[in-house]
């Protein structure tokens, strides 16, 4: 009988969720700032995209907080442990209805993969996005920052090469939260808190 | 006892209220002084020096001159009085007596006709007396009738008895009533102006596209500041002018202010013309990002989405070598568009006219190069410029400016390889306008402007950038963002500058959707074999 585990709290639950629908509504604006497509209109979209922007900046000022007073920035901690085993388990085992490699943990909620694509998604993806986003909204004060010799072209290439990374990421995650016990276990663990465990 | 003695307070209160407020409320029912529309303290009209028949212009201004003692000596100063300007950068010496342009291309032998825009009086060749205080032509910019009318050919005289012009035509050119126009001076108006700079060109907003008669009384779609019934600005409100000395110059404009608003009590020497001289160099209050903008666009660029707006439209082309056509009667001949405008005439050839019509977009540093008479030109793939605009992305005292840029093809001198000043207006034996023989008009032109001329005579291909600065549209009416941020953007030629969106690295748009391609790709695969395999076990 499977056991059940209170993994996500109510804060990281709201967090997740509020980011998620953000990143997404950035994606859309994104494209459509892009002229990938029109559904906002340029003028429009780089207002939402701006007011999503600084609206998820608030969000990460609280999840940081959150982080660091309840010691779950702990979970991102890079393992090497299993990690080859978890590869395996997505290439082969998941196929043969071999057992999951990895048992989570309340102190370790994600598998070695997880650790490391969010992590990465925390020191390289997140923080081109970021860096280039901002350095992009404050474009005149450059001179003012000492920054007058960056290129613009350059900032805005790397928010661009950031942002189908994310999209890349989005993509790949949406997909893995299929890859539980059930296609939707994952996805009610996020929103109830409590992951089954075999 | 205490309840009588306050109601007859009250009723003392109110009495003396009544006493206190009775005569107001009288002098308040009275009829208004009907209020005077006089801008000045004077009225002209009550001058008996004014009181009498004038039978000419410098009549008129020796009357003026009376008690204005030193208007003419201001004039005799300015531009347009001198029709002479040496930029002091390039040295060049300029004006409209000197240019060659590429619509009447130049004024030299046609002063009679040419010369009814000169704020003077008889100016018909070269040796009008510039000294001359009478010949100072007040009214011109001084009119508030309507009724002041230079006709053509007159060198700028005024007709004060009926007469027939061109001698012989059976025209009769009607006399206007200097008394009673001279009565009524005032301040410059939309009209004055206009009257000469609506027409530029030879004909209602031929010449700059941004300035025709539809802005003597625009509305504010047309023009947010003229707005006859909102801020009704007239073109001095701008082009402040002190000593009679009109501010705002084409010949050196200035394409970047940084100077801020002007402030009264400031010393401060800078062009009152441009935007920023009122509107400052951060205007844009809600969105900050607009202020960045600024940094590197000119004003105009946005706010003048258009030109030829006001259903009037303007000259884009002029192909003087198809001049010259006659009919089977041998006779000139006109042709119209669907619309009824003049598209080809046989003293003047073929145009294109232009109505709403999208700038061209160039960097602009405020430096204009003319090409004189004197200058070489090449015959090439190359347009001749006639005014060369000056400019980079990275002088950092351009800015990205709104030009109408007017191309056409002029007879130039092949062997001496210069542009050429043709006599084109007047009843003469060799105004090309009346005969078609360029041989003769550009002879007797060349040897009015003293200037060599071989004797042969070619065409060749021309333009000349007009900056546009009016018909400034109300804010909601600037270009939209996805005017430039786009793939086919307004800026297209504009380089040395990162666009986003126009500039969009095609590249990194290959490589980034691929990544997202084969990404999709690979969980639908491992998805569909997770599928395939959970049915086999």
């Amino acid at each position: 009988m499977a056991e059940r585990i209170y993994v996500f709290k109510r804060f990281e639950r709201f967090w997740h969720w509020s980011q998620a629908g953000l990143i997404m509504f950035l994606m859309l604006t994104a494209f459509d700032i892009h002229g990938t497509y029109t559904i906002f209109g340029f003028e429009k979209a780089v207002a939402y995209h701006t007011t999503a922007a600084w609206t998820l900046i608030g969000l990460w000022v609280f999840a940081i907080f959150w982080h660091f007073t309840t010691g779950e920035w702990k979970q991102y901690i890079p393992t090497t442990e299993k990690v080859v085993a978890m590869m395996k388990y997505y290439l082969v085992g998941i196929f043969k209805n071999a057992p999951h490699p990895f048992r989570l943990t309340t102190l370790r909620k994600h598998n070695p993969l997880q650790r490391l694509a969010y992590l990465a998604i925390l020191v390289c993806v997140g923080p081109l996005i970021w860096v280039t986003g901002v350095l992009y909204l404050f474009y005149d004060q450059w001179a003012a920052w000492g920054l007058g010799s960056l290129s613009l072209e350059w900032v805005a290439n790397g928010h661009i090469a950031g942002a189908f990374m994310m999209l890349a990421f989005l993509i790949a995650h949406v997909y893995l939260t299929t890859a539980g016990h059930t296609p939707l276990a994952h996805i009610k663990a996020m929103i109830t808190g409590w992951e089954e465990v075999d | 006892m205490g309840h009588l003695f306050n109601r007859a307070a009250l009723a003392l209160c109110c009495a003396g209220w009544l006493v206190a407020t009775g005569p107001v409320l009288a002098e308040e029912a009275r009829p208004e002084p009907k209020p005077l529309k006089l801008t000045t303290t004077a009225d002209h009209a009550k001058f008996k020096e004014l009181q009498k028949t004038f039978n000419s212009g410098p009549e008129v201004t020796k009357a003026c001159l009376a008690c204005h003692t030193e208007a003419a000596g201001q004039i005799h100063r300015t531009k347009h009085w001198k029709w002479e300007y040496l930029n002091p950068d390039t040295k060049q010496t300029l004006g409209k007596k000197t240019v060659v342009n590429n619509f009447c291309i130049s004024v030299a032998s046609n002063e009679a006709a040419c010369n009814s825009c000169h704020i003077g009086y008889g100016w018909k060749d070269a040796s009008f007396d510039f000294k001359s205080e009478e010949n100072v032509d007040c009214l011109a910019c001084h009119d508030t009738t309507g009724n002041y009318k230079k006709p053509s050919g007159l060198a700028g005289n005024v007709v004060t008895k009926d007469m027939e012009f061109p001698p012989g035509s059976g025209k009769i050119l009607k006399a206007i009533d200097l008394s009673k126009i001279a009565q009524k001076v005032g301040k410059s108006s939309r009209d004055t102006c206009g009257a000469c700079h609506f027409f530029g060109g030879g004909g209602d907003g031929v010449k700059h596209g941004d300035l025709d008669s539809s802005m003597s009384a625009p509305e504010k779609e047309l023009d947010v500041h003229m707005d006859a019934t909102g801020l009704d600005f007239t073109c001095g409100t701008c082009h402040k002018t002190s000593s009679h000395d009109v501010a705002g110059s084409r010949y050196t404009p200035t394409a970047k202010d940084s100077k801020g608003a002007h402030l009264r009590g400031k010393t401060d020497n800078g062009n009152p013309a441009t935007c920023v001289a009122c509107h400052n160099n951060a205007p844009h209050k809600s969105v900050a990002r607009l202020n960045q903008h600024a940094g590197k666009i000119a004003c105009q660029t946005c706010h003048i989405p258009s030109f030829a707006r006001g259903g009037i439209p303007t000259k884009m082309t002029w192909d003087w070598s198809t001049a010259g056509q006659l009919d089977a009667a041998g006779k000139q001949i006109t042709k119209k568009d669907a619309k009824g405008r003049i598209i080809y005439e046989s003293r003047k050839g073929d145009f294109t006219l232009g109505e709403n019509v999208k700038p061209e977009y160039v960097w602009f540093n405020g430096n204009v190069t003319y090409t004189l008479i004197t200058d070489k030109i090449e015959k090439s793939d190359q347009r001749v410029p006639i005014n060369k605009i000056g400019g980079s992305p990275s002088d950092g005292k351009s800015m990205i400016w709104p030009m109408k840029v007017f191309r056409g093809s002029q007879p130039y001198d092949p062997v001496n390889k210069t542009l050429v000043t043709p006599h084109t207006a007047g009843n003469d034996d060799t105004g090309y306008w009346k005969n078609l023989n360029w041989d003769k008009a550009i002879a007797v032109g060349m040897n009015t402007s003293g200037h060599p001329f071989s004797g042969k005579i070619d065409f060749i291909k021309t333009e000349m950038s007009w900056p546009i600065n009016h018909m400034v549209a109300p804010k909601e009416k600037a270009l939209g963002c996805a005017e430039c941020h786009s793939k086919d953007s307004r800026l297209a030629g504009i380089q040395g500058v990162y666009i986003p969106v126009r500039d969009n690295n095609k590249l990194l748009d290959t490589i980034g959707w691929a990544v997202v391609f084969l990404t999709l790709i690979g969980v639908i695969g491992h998805g569909a074999m997770r599928i395939v395999t959970a049915r086999r076990h």
